[in-house]
């Protein structure tokens, strides 16, 4: 994680979908598009998530991806990982299929999804 | 089964050669995603939470085993190797690439199969009884007439930028298998007094945010009616539906809107001042199509098969499948078998290419070659003769689809949910494999009966929760998922809407609550033959509340 300020409360990385394929992909530090939640470039402050995004808006026109927003990220256990549980499962792929997603390719973030998500029969 | 004549096939073929055309601009940067957008749901082509989306029509749920493999194909080659079947009788996959989508459907195409107005603000694949044609209370076959309105929905130019979707559905039995009463129009095959055929027509049944059960319209259409009435169904709604607000532009609301009589006054007025419009069907194109139809030829044979009785005699596991999964056939010595894709702790309605492969087998050499989808994500084998069930079963299990269940509670429908789905506000699959787990297909979910509980992860209720007899809606509050359950829905001829029992619960406490619900349920009933619905119906809501929220603790309150 590039230029990351560690702790903050509003934290935030922009995502996408790569084009060609429909991959989920984080802009990098470089405003590249990473297939790895690890990558990503999280942006402690508005004007640098700003400066992230119009980059992005850039990327689309250029046809590289679809729908970049915005997702807030929370420092844990030494690890960013999304706060929201959609973005967890989106950053790793179906809670329901561990062969599915990047989690299956080792591209999911560390701790994106808690202890009791990690086991469906156990409550969130 | 209909197959596509030359004017289909040319059609389906330059659809696909359209959209690789539409593809190869949009990854050129010739279109912009708003440009592109409404051309790939057009084409059954959604962009999900993980990757694209492709939603494949199965008109009125009925497969031939060649397409059923083409489907597998598929999975293996541009997928991950599984499907999923949905509450529309379709098909998706979940995670296609978008280079690879005019190739896939392409595929489809040489199967006499496509994704056309799968999505969008269309007429949608018209859905009808999954035991049509062979079910013993069958008044008409229902395909013939949906195949009809298929072809006249197709690329409708009139009605291809309605204000909001549009759902059809046909019922040709006494029961509704096809949940008429939750669709835009439903179709009801009736006989009059002459013992004429037509249809009760209902309108303005969905569910969604805004639930409603259709009212009925039209006590009886002349079949020969049928495109013309809902022609001037489709115009009154495409002229006064809402376009201001997507949450009230369904037809249901402008039902609500001008009342029952209102509405049924404007589409009267507009079916008698088109007169027909061309649209009155001839008997002779009713019987061209009807004939696609034509039942496979069935020898009768005796209506109990020795060999099924001997199993069923010393086989506990065979007796449970045969006892749930199969229903009477209209001819005799033959049987409708339910391949239930709810295994237990497994996803609703998914299956594995290879699955497909066995069940495409099992088809060919045992149903004349005929499958079923049906809308509560169940594979059907619609011509089993009573002396094949023996072999029919031990494939199954021999691939893991001989789970003894439909029907039963842990048959359940759910939705993809947010394992899957962009829309969604809580997962939906970990709860289905959750209380099919804890209700499993044994003793216990036989003594409790038929009961079907269905579950949606957003209030778009994609998995009809408001017409279970147990509902359950998951939805975020405060970053957590929580679980709004409803009780006595019902999508068969007595619809309902459910009730909403109270204050919803987390994800830890929701089996427990269904466990409540169950345990109320019995400690209620008049005895085993008093189902869950008709107990509900009978005691009303208050016990259940009070079991949840006044003696149990679980209560995320």
């Amino acid at each position: 994680m590039a230029d990351a300020r560690k702790g903050s409360l509003v934290s935030e990385i922009v995502t996408a979908n790569r084009l060609v394929d429909g991959v989920v992909v984080f802009q990098d530090a470089r405003g590249g598009w990473a297939e790895e939640f690890a990558r990503a470039a999280v942006h402690a402050d508005a004007a640098a998530l700003q400066a992230a995004l119009a980059e992005a808006a850039e990327a689309v026109a250029r046809s590289l991806i679809v729908d970049p927003y915005a997702v807030a990220v929370e420092w844990r256990n030494g690890h960013y990982a999304p706060k929201a549980l959609r973005e967890a499962i989106r950053a790793s792929g179906p809670t329901v299929r561990r062969d599915l997603g990047k989690q299956a390719e080792g591209k999911a973030p560390v701790f994106a999804l808690n202890a009791s998500v990690e086991s469906p029969h156990v409550s969130l | 089964m209909y197959r596509y004549d030359e004017f289909d096939a040319a059609f389906v073929s330059a659809r696909v050669e359209q959209f690789r055309g539409q593809v190869a601009r949009r990854l050129a940067g010739d279109l912009t995603e708003d440009q592109f957008r409404p051309h790939r749901l057009m084409n059954g082509l959604y962009l999900q939470l993980h990757a694209y989306m492709l939603r494949i029509a199965i008109p009125y749920g009925a497969l031939a085993s060649r397409q059923m493999r083409k489907l597998a194909d598929i999975a293996r080659k541009y997928d991950r190797g599984y499907g999923h079947f949905t509450t529309r009788q379709n098909l998706q996959f979940n995670w296609p690439a978008l280079r690879d989508v005019p190739d896939i459907l392409a595929e489809l195409a040489s199967v006499e199969m496509h994704a056309i107005q799968t999505s969008g603000n269309c007429i949608r694949n018209v859905t009808a009884d999954h035991y049509a044609g062979v079910a013993a209370d069958e008044i008409a076959d229902p395909r013939p007439y949906a195949e009809i309105l298929r072809q006249w929905s197709s690329l409708h130019p009139e009605f291809s930028f309605l204000p909001r979707k549009f759902k059809i559905a046909v019922n040709g039995a006494s029961h509704d298998r096809a949940v008429i009463r939750a669709h835009d129009i439903g179709l009801q095959l009736v006989r009059n007094g002459k013992g004429e055929l037509g249809f009760a027509v209902y309108v303005g049944g969905g569910l969604g945010r805004t639930p409603f059960i259709g009212r009925k319209v039209r006590e009886f259409l002349p079949e020969s009616d049928l495109l013309a009435y809902a022609d001037a169904i489709l115009r009154v709604y495409n002229l006064e539906g809402r376009r201001d607000n997507k949450f009230k532009a369904r037809i249901k609301i402008l039902l609500h809107e001008k009342g029952l009589a209102g509405l049924r006054d404007a589409v009267e007025a507009e079916f008698a001042a088109r007169d027909g419009a061309g649209l009155t069907l001839p008997a002779e194109e009713i019987a061209r199509i009807d004939a696609y139809f034509a039942p496979p030829p069935l020898e009768a044979k005796k209506p109990a098969s020795d060999r099924v009785e001997r199993r069923r005699g010393k086989d506990a596991q065979f007796s449970k499948f045969f006892q749930s999964n199969v229903t009477p056939h209209k001819t005799p010595g033959y049987a409708i078998v339910t391949i239930s894709l709810k295994p237990i702790g497994g996803a609703p309605g998914d299956a594995s290419a290879d699955q497909m492969d066995a069940v495409a087998d099992l088809a060919e050499d045992y149903s004349h070659d005929e499958l079923r989808v049906s809308h509560e994500q169940n594979l059907i084998l619609p011509h089993v003769a009573l002396d094949d069930l023996n072999a029919v079963y031990d494939r199954l299990a021999s691939v893991g689809l001989a789970t003894p269940n439909a029907g039963l509670i842990s048959d359940i429908i759910a939705c993809p949910g947010l394992d899957y789905c962009a829309l969604a506000t809580a997962r939906s699959i970990p709860i289905a494999q959750r209380l099919s787990e804890r209700f499993g297909d044994g003793a216990r979910a036989r003594a409790i009966g038929p009961l079907k509980i269905k579950i949606s992860g957003c209030i778009n209720a994609c998995g009809h929760h408001h017409v279970g007899h147990i509902g359950i809606l998951g939805l975020e509050r405060a970053g957590e998922e929580t679980y709004q359950v409803t009780l006595g829905g019902s999508g068969d001829e007595n619809a309902s809407i459910g009730q909403i029992v109270g204050p919803g619960f987390s994800s830890e406490t929701i089996v427990e609550a269904v466990e409540t619900v169950v345990e109320t349920y019995m400690a209620q009933r008049q005895g085993p033959e008093e189902d869950f619905l008709a107990a509900f119906r009978r005691v009303g809501i208050a016990p259940f509340k009070e079991a949840l929220y006044e003696r149990s603790a679980g209560a995320d309150i």
